[in-house]
């Protein structure tokens, strides 16, 4: 099985550190290669802090395992460097068909609003995302992976951890600073600190089969089945991905033997019964898998961090592993740069697990509604699911409550002590601690979106209607902002060009649709400030300097 | 906040009871179940106030007979 893809097999390559009498102390270790353990170690080299990434294995993942990769997803990988390379090989979909015994329920559109770089989603196999961040890493610098090196032993103090690595050529050990366990769901340096990741475990089984066809059988598109005629009393997801491969994932409750359902003799005519006798296809890899839904109660330990599902697990619907694991990533780089740098206090990070604890909760409930959905827990439940799903097919009101996934969008930490509120009235969904929307703008002539000019530092928004709103008195206070201890770089909003020396840290950006404005309730004056994760952690309607120095104080923990 | 109205709404309280009992008279127990769960929907979604709907669902788990 499995003739798509090759997989590529890392190196390993020893270490000086090996050889070295004492353990080499390093600022950041991080735990596990897989998409989440890269993006830390890229989001923090970035940062241009120096990371050791360690991995027990020497390839990528088997298997496509995590395949939707959401609009926040990809933005926060273009910021990384890979996003367009993720695009360019995935498939991009933005609708979704749900299917109630033969019938079409209904079709709806995951990304109804325009003026976005990047779709509601696309499809790749996993494999392919971590070889690009492979690649990645080693065409970015200042990350040092190493292959089949095994952590077996933590340790840690008030001034950072000690590990033990176990390699082909024996064991040594090394100390750092800050330890980030990336080692997914089952991870050992959570369970050798001691600590649990709790929750609900479904009963329940479902068959993964990845199937190679010809791409005009079926579009690009998600399509969901709720008791489908070919597969009785469960249900079925179809999905495409990369080179012609299609997922197809049967519900195949809990009493069904993983073992026997994950021979081909078997996979094959449950396929069959599926795609119908015309439709040829070749089975390309195949997984039975129970789920839980859990989190760790605090997602720091002193000076060890956990992000992905070392952290927290949820079930498959609605896509919320990976593309949350990449939130934890994004949310931790920056806090962690500001506190190693000595700009913000440790308890700085302390709002790292606060806020993305909210976010595991928030994921958690929703893939948990997800699941109750799809497979409900008595018979009541199921009448109630299918009246709903028969009332779809004529009643829009029912199709709000139809629920095979919810889409996956990012937290808003609305509750975050990191923000500051609102002293003026604002409408619409920029307020503090949402991340960042997107539109079209242009930079001197260049054509682009907004979200390819925030990120890595905190940034400023001002929203100016010409040249007339542009005082010497306000480039002076930008420019005071970005000469300050915690740089803030602005952009000035304008629906034109205007022709004015600028000084550093201020730029122009041309609200070509005029897009941007509306999208952010702009009047002329408003000014937005964002962190380095692209969250808006304040707004007011006029640029005023200490209130500015104030939320970044704020933002920074301060 | 609109509350759950508990006091007679119902203009002709006998015309809706025989209409209610009439829909389910020649069904099974897995068809008025059906039934029944089509009703909740459509009226919830009618009424649509989220406090109304908690109020009522308060009211109808009380006095449970014992399983």
């Amino acid at each position: 099985m499995l003739n798509t893809y090759t997989f590529p097999e890392y190196d390993y390559i020893r270490s000086k550190d090996q050889d070295a009498a004492e353990p080499v102390r390093h600022p950041v270790i991080v735990v596990g290669a897989g998409p989440i353990g890269m993006a830390m170690a890229l989001d923090l080299a970035l940062h241009d802090v120096p990371v050791v990434v360690l991995d027990d294995n020497n390839t990528v993942s088997v298997g496509s395992r995590a395949v939707c990769y959401a609009k926040r997803f990809l933005e926060i990988m273009d910021r990384l460097g890979i996003g367009q390379r993720l695009v360019d090989k995935g498939v991009t979909w933005n609708i979704g068909k749900v299917f109630f015994d033969r019938d079409l329920v209904y079709t709806f559109n995951m990304l109804p609003e325009e003026h976005h770089r990047r779709p509601g989603f696309i499809n790749l196999q996993q494999y392919y995302l971590e070889e690009y961040m492979v690649d990645r890493i080693h065409e970015l610098g200042g990350i040092d992976l190493r292959w089949k090196s095994k952590v077996t032993q933590v340790e840690q103090d008030e001034t950072g951890a000690t590990v033990t690595v176990e390699t082909p050529e024996g064991s040594y050990r090394m100390q750092c600073d800050y330890l980030i366990a990336c080692d997914g769901a089952n991870s050992q340096i959570r369970s050798q600190c001691g600590l649990e990741s709790k929750g609900q475990i479904f009963k329940d089984r479902f068959l993964i089969a990845d199937v190679v066809m010809d791409p005009s059988n079926f579009p690009p598109e998600r399509w969901f089945w709720f008791n489908p005629h070919f597969h009785e009393g469960q249900s079925t997801l179809l999905h495409r991905q990369a080179d012609n491969v299609w997922r197809i994932d049967f519900d195949l409750g809990w009493d069904a033997d993983p073992e026997e359902e994950k021979k081909p003799e078997n996979i094959i005519p449950r396929v069959r019964a599926f795609l119908g006798d015309e439709v040829e296809f070749e089975l390309e890899w195949a997984s039975v898998y129970t789920f839980t839904c859990r989190r760790m109660d605090n997602f720091r330990l002193g000076r060890i961090f956990f992000a992905g599902d070392a952290a927290h697990q949820v079930s498959p619907f609605g896509a919320r592993g990976a593309n949350s694991g990449a939130q934890d990533t994004d949310n931790l780089a920056w806090k962690l740069k500001l506190v190693m740098d000595g700009r913000a206090p440790d308890s700085l990070l302390d709002t790292y697990s606060d806020e993305r604890v909210y976010a595991a909760d928030e994921n958690i409930l929703n893939s948990t509604r997800s699941t109750d959905f799809i497979t409900p827990k008595n018979e009541i439940s199921r009448v109630f699911r299918d009246a709903t799903l028969s009332l779809a097919r004529d009643y829009p009101f029912a199709r709000r409550l139809v629920n095979s996934g919810r889409l996956s969008l990012p937290a808003v930490y609305t509750h975050s002590s990191l923000n500051t509120l609102d002293q003026e009235t604002f409408v619409g969904n920029m307020l503090p601690g949402a991340p960042s929307t997107d539109a079209p703008v242009s930079k001197a002539g260049q054509e682009g979106y907004l979200l390819d000019h925030l990120g890595n530092q905190f940034n400023g928004l001002l929203f100016i209607e010409g040249k007339r709103d542009l005082s010497q008195a306000v480039l002076d206070q930008l420019s005071a902002l970005y000469q300050a201890k915690i740089p803030l770089k602005s952009y000035l909003v304008c629906s034109h060009q205007v022709d004015l020396p600028l000084p550093d840290g201020v730029e122009l950006l041309v609200d070509t649709l005029g897009v941007v404005k509306e999208r952010f309730d702009a009047t002329a004056g408003t000014f937005y400030v964002l962190r380095p994760d692209q969250h808006v952690c304040a707004r007011m309607r006029q640029l005023d300097n200490n209130r500015v120095a104030a939320a970044i104080r704020k933002a920074t923990a301060q | 906040m609109t509350k759950l109205i508990t006091d007679p709404n119902l203009l002709q309280p006998d015309d809706f009871y025989q209409e209610l009992t009439d829909l389910h008279r020649d069904l099974t127990p897995e068809q008025s179940a059906e039934i029944n769960a089509k009703l909740i929907l459509l009226l919830c979604n009618h009424i649509g106030d989220q406090a109304v709907l908690s109020e009522a669902m308060l009211i109808a788990k009380k006095n449970l007979k014992a399983a």
